[in-house]
């Protein structure tokens, strides 16, 4: 156990490198990072002055140790923008995506888990149908899109809730539903799934003919069982949240990582754009390491 | 007397079954006639396809022709007496139009990137299952560096550095999408290379090739069939979400993703400029959707696609 632990830990480690290489090659791709960051109508003078206070006129070798160097220090370079350094910006946007994506995480796992359990109780009944039917639909409106028909429905129509910014829980309700709506559909037929495959064994049945409480079998013995691959699909889907509220952070003027990275790249602030990536990609990394770990402790028929 | 009274009903029953071509195809009509939703589903993706193949013939205008004497007209139910169905957008232009139009983008990066990062994930997958040992692990682990990027604000970066175009974007929603086919392929590949039908191959001395290609490709086409309907809905909304931000498809050519980000600035004053593309995506995936689950449901029951 300890030994799997090292070894993902060890893989963890150089996933994050390489992102770190992805990173700094990102504003490589074009050939020439110069003139991509160089604002329109820059001569041919300021380009090569630019090159020389970047460094970028150094062998890429070298450059890429510098930076390697720098990022390992949490320096990422000074934002174009802002005029403080990126990652310093980053961070400070970090708790408000953190709190949209655990709010949308939150929400998908309250709703989706029940409605996904009560479904398979109820298999082929009405709501069964009218349930998985509406998660078919949960899985195919675009975030983004349900979230400006919730501010044309709740902010425009009824004058109910703020359109955008970030305060307290009437802003969050919009952003976070709208965020969760995927995972929420997609938990509740997987949850689905899983739940009519664990009460039809056998372990069921005699729980059932030994008399024990309904309550009991589905909590105890049904629940139980259902929920170790749900797990992985959760840290996936934590992962993923917050990866993925970029759009909808656009969508509310969510002041998180997100809209900081869209900024950031319509307005070429490179060092923005490369803090981000690496910080959500590391996040990313570690929650996915976690999640393995854990699955080892609830699974213990896993060996790794 | 013939033989065919030896073999009792349920027997002969048991034969036909395991004709697998005939089977499969009988499968899939006979569940289509049982299934209400996949009827649903293979009718709404045909509607769109046709709109986007017609769309020069089918639109009642110009996708691109604008007047300012006719900006933010509300759909034609609204009794305002003129002739845009679903109302115009902020400079005059046809919103039926521009989403017929728009369907275009949709589906071909769609399609495309379905096609596309099958074929890279088909790939890598025999590759893994049917090699392993180092090819496997180290295609594993690409895998898990591959899903290990948060997708989205790679693909913005990339694409903002260099310059959205219609490739471009099919490249980068195929490169998050054919790790989910090289994983399943791969583990297909690991237990069709026990099965006796591919050990028979190797030891009669059939080539690597022969092997991967005559016989546990067509064996593992299903999933990807599969994987590829059940992820036809979410491509498209990713085009969507990418067109949004601004980094889809360049105007003028319309995209869906591209007209509900122009309707926001509209929001309060046209509702209609969002929400039709909107339903537009929606019911496109719902179809994508509702026939891949069909899919899935008839090929290959116990298959998982998260």
């Amino acid at each position: 156990m300890t030994g799997f632990i090292f070894r993902r830990l060890l893989q963890s480690i150089v996933l994050i490198k390489f992102v770190l290489v992805f990173v700094f090659l990102l504003l490589h791709l074009t050939g020439d990072p110069v003139r991509v960051m160089a604002p329109d109508g820059a001569t041919e003078q300021d380009i090569e002055q630019l090159r020389h206070e970047m460094g970028l006129d150094k062998p890429l070798l070298t450059q890429y140790g510098i930076f390697f160097w720098g990022a390992i220090k949490g320096d990422f370079g000074v934002s174009f923008e802002h005029g403080e350094p990126a990652m310093k910006i980053v961070i400070e946007h970090l708790p408000a995506t953190v709190e949209l994506a655990f709010s949308a995480f939150l929400i998908s796992v309250l709703i989706g888990i029940p409605l996904g359990c009560l479904a398979a109780f109820r298999e082929n009944t009405v709501y069964d149908q009218s349930m998985m039917f509406g998660a078919v639909l949960g899985q195919a409106v675009p975030d983004f899109g349900m979230g400006l028909m919730m501010i044309l429905v709740f902010s425009v129509f009824l004058g109910w809730l703020p359109p955008f910014g970030r305060g307290d829980w009437s802003n969050l309700l919009m952003p976070a539903v709208a965020a969760s709506l995927y995972h929420t559909a997609r938990l509740a037929r997987l949850m689905r799934s899983e739940m009519l495959e664990v009460i039809r064994q056998d372990y069921i049945t005699t729980a059932r003919s030994k008399g024990v409480a309904n309550r009991s079998v589905i909590f105890r013995h049904a629940l139980k069982n259902a929920s170790i691959p749900i797990v992985t699909v959760l840290g996936i889907d934590l992962a993923l949240t917050l990866g993925g509220t970029v759009i909808i952070e656009t969508v509310f003027a969510w002041p998180g990582v997100g809209r900081l990275t869209v900024q950031a790249i319509h307005n070429r602030d490179f060092p923005i754009v490369q803090s981000a990536v690496f910080l959500m990609a590391s996040t990313f990394v570690i929650i996915n390491m976690l999640v393995d770990i854990i699955y080892t402790y609830l699974d213990p028929r896993i060996k790794y | 007397m013939s033989h065919e009274g030896l073999v009792p009903a349920a027997r002969k029953q048991d034969f036909e079954d395991e004709l697998p071509e005939r089977n499969r195809l009988t499968a899939l009509a006979r569940s289509l006639r049982m299934q209400k939703s996949a009827i649903l589903g293979l009718l709404i993706l045909l509607v769109v396809t046709l709109t986007a193949l017609t769309a020069p013939v089918i639109s009642p205008m110009s996708p691109t022709a604008s007047s300012l004497s006719r900006v933010l007209k509300p759909p034609m139910w609204a009794g305002e007496g003129h002739v845009f169905i679903l109302g115009t957008d902020h400079l005059g232009r046809d919103l039926l139009s521009r989403i017929i139009y728009g369907s275009q983008v949709s589906l071909v990066v769609g399609f495309f990137s379905v096609a596309f990062s099958g074929a890279i994930g088909l790939f890598v997958g025999l590759m893994a299952g049917y090699f392993g040992g180092k090819v496997d692990y180290l295609l594993m682990r690409l895998v898990d560096f591959v899903l290990s990027f948060p997708f989205i604000l790679l693909a913005l970066s990339t694409i903002a550095i260099l310059g959205p175009s219609l490739e471009l974007i099919i490249v980068m929603i195929s490169l998050r999408l054919w790790t989910v086919y090289a994983r399943v392929v791969r583990g297909a590949v690991l237990s069709l290379r026990e099965k006796e039908f591919v050990v028979a191959a190797v030891g009669i001395g059939s080539s690597h090739m022969r092997v991967l290609f005559r016989h546990i490709l067509p064996n593992v086409l299903a999933p990807v069939i599969i994987i590829g309907s059940l992820y036809l809905g979410r491509m498209i909304i990713i085009e969507a979400g990418l067109s949004f931000l601004g980094l889809g498809v360049p105007p003028p050519t319309p995209t869906w993703g591209g007209l509900m980000a122009q309707g926001r600035s509209y929001l309060y004053v046209s509702w209609w400029i969002v929400a039709f593309p909107c339903l537009a995506i929606t019911l496109t995936a719902l179809g994508a959707n509702l026939m891949g689950d069909w899919l899935r449901n008839v090929l290959d029951p116990r298959l998982r696609v998260r």
